[in-house]
């Protein structure tokens, strides 16, 4: 043992307003929160900018490190760049007209705003995100989605699944040291052909498959010795308080705010 | 309940899908209260005669429990009266957090949610885990893990404790440790381990199983000092059964 991947944890504990409130109170907002963004319109700068704002005083009263978010924030950036093909799809004034592979394409300023907006509007939402994930524990975001009435079977696949992932991740971890040493090499001699390598490691990803099976049984085995039927079944979660209640409702009035500004501008 | 024999095992024969006959006419007896260590090479059938006492696996043969035969209709009462703790806790704490692990049991024994919620806490106590509760158990050291895999047991109050390997992989001090609180515990204990030492400490009695059969069943004292016994099965006489002389020299 000794091998943990704790950077797959997103969790960060601490103790803050952001922290202390309510795992279905947040989840509620942080999506409310992201519906807001997506239903801003395009160009609405200054609606962006207040919930920026928003996001930002989240991020200082729940005193994760404004640094921790956005960086962690930037790693969803790069989906953003599907969003490129807008830049030239959306009709409007031509700003750049290029030829490629002998085609005309046309930069409009239309589909430049609207570029901008996506990524703008993508980053605040993971922003969100991440001050949730980061502030929430990951069983209280379970017991969050359960109240919130998704699929109970669903909620217990997730669950399973942020349990065992660090399991399986010690696994992979174990088995590339095993092969790390063993994989010593006369100087000037390469460690065989991509296709050995490729057949080496095909077989650990097999061999992580029948493992993983194999542990599914065993778990399925205790969970049966302790009384399991096939139902899923939890304790009922403890009551709202009346403190996370009105911060739910101050946060959704502002968000009703914002999202009016935007769309009167 | 009272009852004269809480484990009844006779002629008890298993084989696996692939065929390989894992157990051959077991018979095993165990009063209430007894402390049983059950010891012998890997692949002896241990593990398999264990999963047999609460109905996961069912093969050939009588087993009754509490005087109760483990049949379909009696599995949920008899799942609740054996307390069945795996080898690895990973396999055994598949909740969230430690408490929900612990609160499984009683949970699904259908039990209202204060009594759960009293049985976690005095389990976790047991073990010497309360603040544990709110854990996520990924985080968890691996004799923390072994520790609070029996608590997700004893939470049902079990009246026979049925542990695989309590104490592979722990260090000297974890182990130690475990070691009190298999002492301290009242149920019927049957404990499947290669540690020798352990047997000898805790054990009064141990049954020596190989090739899925029993091979010997008596005072600890007297099978772990039988070198030829234990030579012949894949074991060793753990030192403090050595003669004075050989323990400098051997």
């Amino acid at each position: 043992m000794g091998l943990r991947i704790h950077a797959l944890d997103a969790y960060r504990s601490g103790d803050s307003l952001v922290h202390r409130l309510d795992a279905r109170v947040k989840l509620v907002l942080a999506v409310l929160f992201i519906a807001t963004a997506a239903l801003t319109p395009d160009g609405a700068w200054p609606a962006y900018a207040l919930l920026a704002a928003l996001a930002l005083g989240v991020i200082l009263l729940s005193r994760l490190g404004v640094g921790f978010v956005y960086r962690r924030s930037a790693v969803a950036l790069p989906f953003a760049l599907a969003a490129v093909t807008v830049m030239f799809s959306t009709p409007g004034q031509p700003l750049l007209v290029a030829r490629i592979l002998g085609w005309d394409v046309t930069l409009s300023d239309a589909g430049l705003v609207r570029f901008v907006s996506i990524v703008l509007k993508s980053w605040l939402s993971v922003q969100m995100a991440v001050v949730l994930t980061a502030s929430t524990p990951f069983p209280g975001l379970l017991q969050a989605m359960r109240s919130l009435c998704l699929p109970k079977v669903l909620v217990a696949i997730v669950g399973f699944a942020y349990r065992y992932i660090f399991v399986i991740a010690d696994e992979v971890m174990r088995m590339m040291r095993a092969r790390a040493a063993r994989s010593g090499s006369r100087e000037g001699r390469g460690g065989g052909s991509v296709f050995w390598r490729a057949r080496v490691t095909g077989g650990m990803a097999g061999n992580l498959f029948l493992r993983s099976i194999a542990r599914s049984e065993r778990i399925y085995e205790a969970m049966v010795a302790r009384g399991y039927d096939g139902e899923v079944r939890v304790l009922r979660p403890p009551s709202l308080q009346l403190g996370d209640v009105l911060v739910a409702l101050l946060f959704v009035l502002v968000l009703g705010a914002v999202q009016a500004l935007a769309q009167l501008f | 309940m009272a009852v004269e024999i809480c484990i009844d095992v006779q002629d008890l024969s298993y084989a696996y899908h692939d065929g390989r006959q894992a157990l051959r006419g077991v018979n095993l007896r165990v009063r209430p209260g007894e402390k049983v260590a059950l010891v012998g090479p890997n692949g002896a059938g241990k593990s398999t005669l264990l999963l047999h006492l609460n109905g996961i696996l069912r093969g050939d043969g009588g087993v009754r429990v509490m005087g109760q035969a483990v049949t379909e209709p009696n599995l949920a009462r008899i799942r609740a009266q054996v307390g069945l703790v795996f080898q690895d806790p990973d396999d055994q704490l598949f909740s969230p957090t430690v408490f929900e692990d612990v609160a499984f049991g009683p949970l699904y024994a259908g039990l209202p949610e204060e009594e759960i919620r009293r049985r976690v806490a005095w389990a976790l106590a047991q073990v010497g885990a309360e603040p544990y509760a709110e854990r996520v158990s990924h985080h968890l050291s691996l004799g923390e893990k072994k520790r609070i895999a029996i608590a997700s047991v004893l939470s049902m109050e079990p009246e026979i404790l049925v542990l695989d390997e309590p104490t592979a992989g722990l260090d000297p001090r974890t182990r130690r440790r475990l070691i009190g609180l298999l002492q301290k515990l009242s149920q019927t204990l049957l404990v499947a381990t290669h540690d020798l030492w352990l047997v000898a400490e805790v054990f009064p009695r141990t049954v020596v199983l190989d090739e899925g059969q029993v091979i010997a069943d008596g005072p600890t004292e007297e099978l772990l000092a039988d070198a030829v016994l234990m030579g012949a099965h894949g074991l060793e006489v753990p030192h403090c059964y050595l003669p004075h002389a050989e323990r400098h020299h051997g």
